[in-house]
C-alpha cells in the first residue's frame, strides 16, 4: 500500500516536470546565494586568522616611537634593562613594478612562528645559518614567488603555504639592507614573558609609545562590518528564495488533492500520508540544497576576487583570492536548505493533515483571510517597534541591522493589511460590478499571494535603499575626488636628495609645488598619519570640510590648529573646538573634520611648520604639482625622462581619480550583483504564487464566465490584477527603501567604513523600477492568464458538474 | 670543563639536527680546531673565541641560607657560530644562548635569553671582563672578583664572587679529550669561588654564601659521530679537594676523563677509565628516566662516595632540554656539588 502511495504521489512530478524544476530552483537559489555568501566570509575569515597567527600579529602590546624609526641601539638599550621586546622592520620592496610588503623580524629573538614551523617540517629544513646570515632567505606564498621568478639581485626564496599572500618575511638582517634603512626598526613587539623587575619604560625611552593590540588596527574587525553586509544580503536571498519554495509545494499538494483523497479513501492512515510527504520534502530538499552548494561554490569562486580586491584595496586586508572547500561549509548549506525547505512547506503539510477525508480540491483552499492579515499586521508592527527601540538602546553595527531585519520584516509582515485597506478602499469607490468582482476577487486572493508579494516588497526595497546609497557614494564620492585631487600631477621622490633636485628643476615649470609632508605616528586610536601642508588656495578653496569653525584654514595654517579626518572624528567623537592629544606634548585644538573616503585609519592636517615641531626631521617626499591641465602629460613625462623616475612616481590627477573610482567600483560590484539577484527570485516567487493559484481559481472564475465574460477579457484581468498587486506592494516598497537607504547611509556605513554619506534622492531610478516592477509582474501573470485563453469552455462547464 | 656543549638552534628543532646531542656531532667544516699544547693568554682568552663554533661560560654555584637550607645556583652563556667569522649589527652569524636557574630542595626556576651578536645585545669582553646578554650578567676587573645577576619571570638572583685559588686546566694543560677519536676542546675552569648575595623567590628574598665553579670551554666539535650525551660532575668534598668527571656514552662503548684538584690548586688529569660513574637509581622526569643518584668511584685516590640530587626536579625545559642541578655526596668523603646529564 505504502509503495502504491509513493508512486501515486511521486507520478505528479512526472506529470508536472516543471514544476519540479521550479522547486529545486527554489532550494537550490535559496542555498546558492547563501552558501556563496557564506563561503566567502568563511574564506576572508580564514585569510586574516592565518596571517595574524603567522605572523603574530595583534597578539602582543607594542613599542612604537611617534613618527620615527627606533634606532637599534634603543633595541639594545631595551634589553640590556631587561624588556623583552622582539624588533620589526617593515617597508614595501618594489619587484618588477609592483609594491610588495616585507617584514623583517628578528628571527632569533621573535615568537615562533608558525609559517616557519611549516618550513622546518618540510623535507628542505632551512639551514638557520642560510637564514640568518647574508644573503638570508625570504619566506612567501608559492603564488608571490612568481612575481620574483625574472628578477635578481634578491635572496634566494622559500616557499611556505602558510604564508599570506602579499608579504614577504624575512629575518631583519635582510630586510634592513633590502629596505636600505640599516640600524633601524619599525617597531618592538613586548614578548609574553619579562622578568620580575623591570625599569619604567619612562626612564629607558620616554619616546617609545606602548601600544596595546586593541588599538592597533585590527582588519578583521574592520572587515567584519563588511562582511556582515553580505551575509545580510545572503540571508535576505535566502528569505526570497524559501518563498519560491513555498509556492511551488503549496502548489503540489494542491493539485493532488484529488490522489490524496483517493489514497485516503482506499484506506491509507494520515499518519504514513504525511510521512510520505515529508520523505518526499527532505528528498527533493537534499537535491536542492547539492544543486544550491555547487552553485554556490563557483558563484563565490567568481566574486571572490572581487571581494579580495575590494578589501585589499579598502583596508590592506591579506586575502587569498582563492577558494577552498570546507566540510562545515557543506553540512550548514545542506542543514540550511532542509530546514529552510521544511519551513517553506510547514503551512501545506500542516493543511493537509487536517483535510476532512473526502474534501474536495481547492473550492476554498486559502483560507484565513482577514483575522490572520489582521494578527500578521500586528505581529509586523511589533516587529518595527522592536527593532527601533534596539537600534535606539544599543546602538552600533549590530543594532542597525537589527533595526533593518525588525523594520523590513515587520513591514512584509504589514504588508498584506495594507494591501486589502487599500482594496476595500477601492471596493467602497468602485462603481461598475466587474471592477467591483476584481477588486473583491483580489482581496480574495490576497492571502495566497501575500508571500509572494512580501517577497517582490523585500527586493523592490533592497533595491531602492542599496541603489540610493551606491548611487549617493557614487555622488559624493565623484565630488569627493575632485575636491581632493587638485593638484594635476603628484610626484614622489626616492630620497631627500632627489627631492630637492626635483623641486629645483620644477620651479620655473609650474605655477605650484605642494610639498605633502606626512609621518605615521602611533595614537590611542590606533595609527595615525599626520600629514603638513603649506598655505595655497588649492586647499582653501577645495579641501572638502563636513564640519569646520570659522577661519579654519588661517587657523590652521597660523594658529596652530589642526584638521582631523571623518573616521578619526567619529572613531574618537571628536568634532570642531575639541582638543586632540596628537603626542603627549602636542595638544592641539581642531577646527575642521574633512571627509577622506577609501581610507580606513585616521589621518590629520597641520601646518609645516607644526608637523616639523611635532616629528622633526620629517622627509618631504610628495609633492603636488599645479600646472595648466593640458601640459600635465607633457610634464609628467619630462620629469619621468629627467629623474628615471617609475611610472607609478608620477601620476597624473586623472590616472589617480580612475584608480580610486576603480576601486569603488568594485566595493558594490557584489552588493549590486545580489541587488538583481534578489529581485529577478521575488519576480520568480509571483509566478509561482499565481501558477498555484490557478489550480484553485476555476471555480471562482467560471461562474463569471457563465455571467458572460469573454475568456479574453478574464485574462485581460487577470495580467491586471498582477500588476495592480505589484504596483500596491512597490507603493509601499519605496518608503520601506529610503529607509533602508538611511540606515545604510547614516549607520552602517559609519559602523563599517567610518564615514557617513549625504543622502541623494534618484527619482528617476524609482520610476524605472517601478516599470519594471509591473513588467515582472504582469509577465509573472502572463502564463497564467494565457492558459485561462486557452482553456477549453468544457473545462469551466465542469465546475458545475459533479465530477469535482 | 665537561662537556657542556650545546646547540642551538632556535626556532629550529632539534630533530633536524640528526647527529648527536644538539648537533654538537655535526662536522666543522670551516671552524678553527682545537690543537695539543695551546698556550693560554689571559686575559684575552677569557674573551669569545668567535672561529670557534661553540663556546661557553659556564657558573654553578652551591650555596646555603642562615637555617641551612641548600640551593643551587646556574648562569651560563653559551656562544654558538653559525659562521667562523664576525661582523656588525644583524649580520653577526653569532648567536648568543644565556640560561639562568635556582634550585631549592623541592623546587626549579629557569629561564632562557636568545640574542645574535654584533648588536650589543650580548657578548664577552675580556678586559674589563664582563659576560653578558639582556641584563644578565657576570663582570669584574678580571676573573678574581664577579658580580653575577640573572632573573627570569618568577626568580632572581644578585651574588658577589671571590675566587680563593688559581685557575685549573684540565686534560693535557687546558687540552681536553673528549673521544677515543681524539675530538677535543680547550677546558679551564676556577673551582675556588666563595660566594655570597641574595636569592630573589617568588615570596621572599634570601641571604645564602656557599661556593662557586666557573668553567670556560670552547670547541668546534667536542663529541664523536656515536656519541649521543654525557654525564659531568663537578664535586667539591669538604676537606678542600675538587673532582671534575665526565662520563661520554656512545655506541662504541663510554668515554671518561677526571680532574683531580687538590686543595691548593694542584691537578692530576685522570684518562679514560681512570673514574667510575654508575648510576644507582633513577626518577622519571620530564616524560623520560632520568638517574639521580650515582656512585662515584676513583681507586687511586680513595673516592667511593654517592652523589643524590638536592631534587630529581632540576630538568632545565629549555629549547635545547637537559638536567642540571645540585648534589650532595656521601661516602668515603663528604661534599656538595653539581651534576649535568644530557642526551637522555
Amino acid at each position: 500500500m505504502t509503495r502504491a502511495a509513493v508512486q501515486a504521489l511521486l507520478s505528479h512530478w512526472r506529470a508536472h516536470p516543471l514544476q519540479l524544476l521550479t522547486l529545486l530552483t527554489g532550494i537550490a537559489l535559496a542555498t546558492c546565494l547563501w552558501s556563496a555568501v557564506q563561503a566567502i566570509n568563511a574564506e576572508a575569515r580564514a585569510s586574516y586568522e592565518r596571517a595574524s597567527a603567522q605572523l603574530a600579529i595583534g597578539q602582543f602590546d607594542e613599542l612604537r616611537a611617534t613618527g620615527s624609526m627606533i634606532p637599534l641601539s634603543r633595541y639594545t638599550e631595551l634589553r640590556r634593562a631587561g624588556w623583552q621586546v622582539a624588533a620589526v622592520l617593515e617597508g614595501a620592496l618594489r619587484v618588477n613594478g609592483r609594491s610588495i610588503r616585507l617584514m623583517g623580524v628578528d628571527m632569533v629573538a621573535y615568537p615562533a612562528l608558525p609559517a616557519i614551523m611549516q618550513l622546518e617540517q618540510s623535507t628542505n629544513t632551512p639551514d638557520p645559518a642560510d637564514m640568518l646570515t647574508a644573503p638570508g632567505r625570504l619566506l612567501m606564498s608559492p603564488k608571490l614567488s612568481q612575481v620574483f621568478q625574472s628578477a635578481d639581485r634578491f635572496p634566494p626564496i622559500l616557499t611556505s603555504g602558510a604564508l599570506p599572500p602579499d608579504l614577504i618575511l624575512t629575518d631583519i638582517g635582510v630586510a634592513e639592507q633590502l629596505l636600505n634603512r640599516p640600524n633601524q626598526i619599525s617597531r618592538l613587539i613586548i614578548l609574553p614573558d619579562q622578568p620580575r623587575k623591570l625599569p619604567a619604560l619612562s626612564e629607558i625611552a620616554p619616546e617609545l609609545q606602548r601600544i596595546a593590540p586593541s588599538s592597533q588596527l585590527d582588519t578583521a574587525q574592520l572587515t567584519d562590518s563588511f562582511l556582515l553586509n553580505l551575509t545580510a544580503f545572503g540571508l535576505l536571498s535566502f528569505a526570497v528564495g524559501l518563498f519560491i519554495v513555498h509556492g511551488t509545494v503549496g502548489l503540489a499538494f494542491a493539485q493532488r488533492r484529488g490522489t490524496i483523497r483517493t489514497l485516503r479513501a482506499l484506506g491509507l492512515p494520515m499518519r504514513n500520508l504525511i510521512g510520505i510527504a515529508l520523505g518526499e520534502l527532505l528528498l527533493l530538499a537534499l537535491i536542492g540544497g547539492l544543486l544550491g552548494l555547487v552553485l554556490g561554490y563557483f558563484l563565490a569562486g567568481a566574486l571572490l576576487p572581487d571581494v579580495a580586491s575590494t578589501l585589499r584595496g579598502l583596508y590592506g586586508a591579506p586575502i587569498d583570492g582563492q577558494m577552498s572547500l570546507r566540510p562545515q561549509w557543506v553540512a550548514a548549506g545542506l542543514a540550511m536548505a532542509t530546514g529552510g525547505t521544511l519551513a517553506a512547506s510547514g503551512q501545506a503539510l500542516w493543511r493537509l493533515s487536517r483535510m476532512p477525508i473526502l474534501a474536495g480540491p481547492g473550492l476554498q483552499a486559502w483560507g484565513g483571510g482577514k483575522i490572520s492579515a489582521w494578527i500578521s499586521g500586528g505581529f509586523g508592527f511589533a516587529l518595527i517597534a522592536l527593532g527601533i527601540i534596539a537600534y535606539f538602546t544599543f546602538g552600533g553595527l549590530i543594532a542597525g541591522f537589527a533595526l533593518l531585519a525588525g523594520v523590513l520584516t515587520g513591514a512584509a509582515l504589514v504588508l498584506p493589511l495594507f494591501i486589502s485597506a487599500v482594496l476595500d478602499l477601492l471596493i467602497q469607490k468602485a462603481r461598475t460590478p466587474v471592477t467591483q468582482w476584481v477588486l473583491a476577487d483580489m482581496r480574495a486572493q490576497l492571502p495566497g499571494l501575500s508571500l509572494a508579494l512580501m517577497a517582490l516588497l523585500l527586493a523592490l526595497a533592497a533595491n531602492i535603499g542599496v541603489g540610493t546609497m551606491v548611487s549617493s557614494f557614487r555622488l559624493t564620492f565623484t565630488g569627493w575626488l575632485d575636491q581632493r585631487l587638485t593638484s594635476e600631477l603628484y610626484v614622489t621622490a626616492a630620497d631627500e636628495t632627489q627631492a630637492e633636485a626635483i623641486t629645483e628643476w620644477l620651479a620655473p615649470r609650474t605655477s605650484a609645488i605642494l610639498p605633502i609632508r606626512s609621518t605615521e605616528i602611533p595614537h590611542e586610536t590606533g595609527p595615525l598619519f599626520l600629514y603638513g601642508i603649506v598655505d595655497h588656495q588649492s586647499y582653501r578653496q577645495n579641501w572638502p570640510l563636513i564640519a569646520k569653525e570659522p577661519d579654519v584654514w588661517d587657523s590652521v595654517l597660523n594658529r596652530g590648529a589642526i584638521l582631523i579626518n571623518e573616521q578619526l572624528a567619529r572613531r574618537a567623537n571628536l568634532w570642531p573646538g575639541d582638543t586632540v592629544a596628537i603626542t603627549p606634548d602636542h595638544i592641539l585644538t581642531i577646527s575642521g573634520v574633512y571627509s577622506d573616503y577609501g581610507n580606513p585609519t585616521g589621518q590629520a592636517i597641520v601646518s609645516m611648520p607644526m608637523l616639523d615641531r611635532i616629528v622633526p626631521d620629517t622627509e618631504t617626499l610628495r609633492f603636488g604639482i599645479r600646472i595648466a591641465p593640458e601640459k600635465a602629460t607633457e610634464l609628467a613625462q619630462a620629469l619621468r625622462a629627467q629623474f628615471e623616475l617609475s611610472p607609478t612616481a608620477v601620476v597624473q590627477q586623472a590616472v589617480m581619480k580612475a584608480r580610486s573610482l576603480a576601486i569603488f567600483e568594485k566595493t558594490f560590484v557584489i552588493t549590486s550583483a545580489l541587488n538583481v539577484l534578489t529581485l529577478g527570485v521575488a519576480g520568480f516567487a509571483i509566478l509561482t504564487s499565481l501558477l498555484t493559484l490557478w489550480t484553485q481559481r476555476l471555480p471562482q472564475v467560471a461562474p463569471v464566465w457563465a455571467l458572460g465574460l469573454t475568456r479574453s477579457k478574464l485574462a485581460q484581468l487577470e495580467l491586471l490584477r498582477s500588476a495592480l498587486l505589484a504596483a500596491l506592494t512597490a507603493c509601499l516598497a519605496l518608503p520601506l527603501g529610503l529607509i533602508l537607504a538611511w540606515v545604510l547611509l547614516a549607520v552602517i556605513n559609519v559602523q563599517a567604513f567610518g564615514w557617513r554619506l549625504p543622502m541623494h534622492l534618484f527619482p528617476g531610478d524609482w520610476l524605472a523600477l517601478f516599470l519594471l516592477t509591473l513588467i515582472a509582474a504582469t509577465l509573472a501573470a502572463a502564463w497564467p492568464a494565457w492558459r485561462l485563453l486557452r482553456l477549453p469552455p468544457a473545462d469551466l462547464l465542469q465546475v458545475f458538474a459533479n465530477e469535482r | 670543563m665537561n662537556v657542556r656543549a650545546f646547540f642551538l638552534f632556535l626556532m629550529f628543532p632539534i630533530a633536524s639536527w640528526a647527529q648527536g646531542y644538539a648537533g654538537l656531532g655535526g662536522n666543522a667544516e670551516g671552524f678553527a680546531r682545537p690543537e695539543s699544547g695551546y698556550q693560554f693568554q689571559f686575559p684575552k682568552d677569557h674573551g669569545p673565541h668567535p672561529s670557534y663554533r661553540i663556546e661557553w661560560w659556564y657558573l654553578t654555584a652551591n650555596l646555603k641560607d642562615a637555617e641551612g637550607n641548600d640551593y643551587g645556583v646556574q648562569w651560563t652563556l653559551f656562544r654558538s657560530a653559525l659562521k667562523p667569522t664576525e661582523s656588525e649589527g644583524w649580520q653577526s652569524p653569532q648567536i648568543w644562548m644565556g640560561h639562568a636557574a635556582v634550585t631549592t630542595s623541592d623546587t626549579h626556576y629557569f629561564a632562557e635569553r636568545l640574542s645574535r651578536g654584533g648588536i650589543g645585545q650580548a657578548g664577552v669582553t675580556a678586559q674589563p671582563f664582563e659576560a653578558w646578554i639582556d641584563e644578565w650578567h657576570m663582570r669584574g676587573g678580571d676573573l678574581t672578583q664577579l658580580s653575577l645577576s640573572a632573573s627570569g619571570s618568577d626568580f632572581g638572583y644578585d651574588l658577589g664572587l671571590q675566587a680563593q685559588g688559581p685557575l685549573v686546566f684540565h686534560g693535557d694543560r687546558g687540552y681536553s679529550v673528549k673521544s677515543a677519536d681524539g675530538q677535543a676542546s680547550y677546558y679551564y675552569s676556577q673551582p675556588f669561588y666563595t660566594v655570597e648575595g641574595i636569592l630573589h623567590l617568588p615570596n621572599q628574598d634570601i641571604e645564602v654564601t656557599g661556593q662557586g665553579w666557573l668553567d670556560r670551554e670552547w670547541s668546534s666539535q667536542p663529541l664523536a659521530e656515536d656519541q649521543s650525551g654525557w654525564d659531568w660532575f663537578s664535586l667539591s668534598f669538604d676537606n678542600g679537594d675538587k673532582l671534575m668527571a665526565f662520563r661520554l656514552r656512545g655506541e662504541r662503548g663510554d668515554f671518561t676523563a677526571a680532574t683531580w684538584i687538590e686543595a691548593d690548586g694542584q691537578t692530576t688529569s685522570l684518562p679514560d677509565g681512570s673514574v667510575l660513574l654508575t648510576p644507582l637509581e633513577t626518577n622519571h622526569v620530564a616524560q623520560r628516566d632520568i638517574p639521580t643518584r650515582w656512585q662515584i668511584s676513583l681507586p687511586e685516590k680513595g673516592i667511593d662516595v654517592v652523589a643524590s640530587a638536592l631534587t630529581p626536579k632540576a630538568w632545565m625545559g629549555t629549547r635545547f632540554e637537559y638536567w642540571e642541578g645540585p648534589v650532595t655526596i656521601s661516602g668515603s668523603h663528604l661534599g656538595r656539588g653539581y651534576l649535568e646529564m644530557t642526551g637522555y
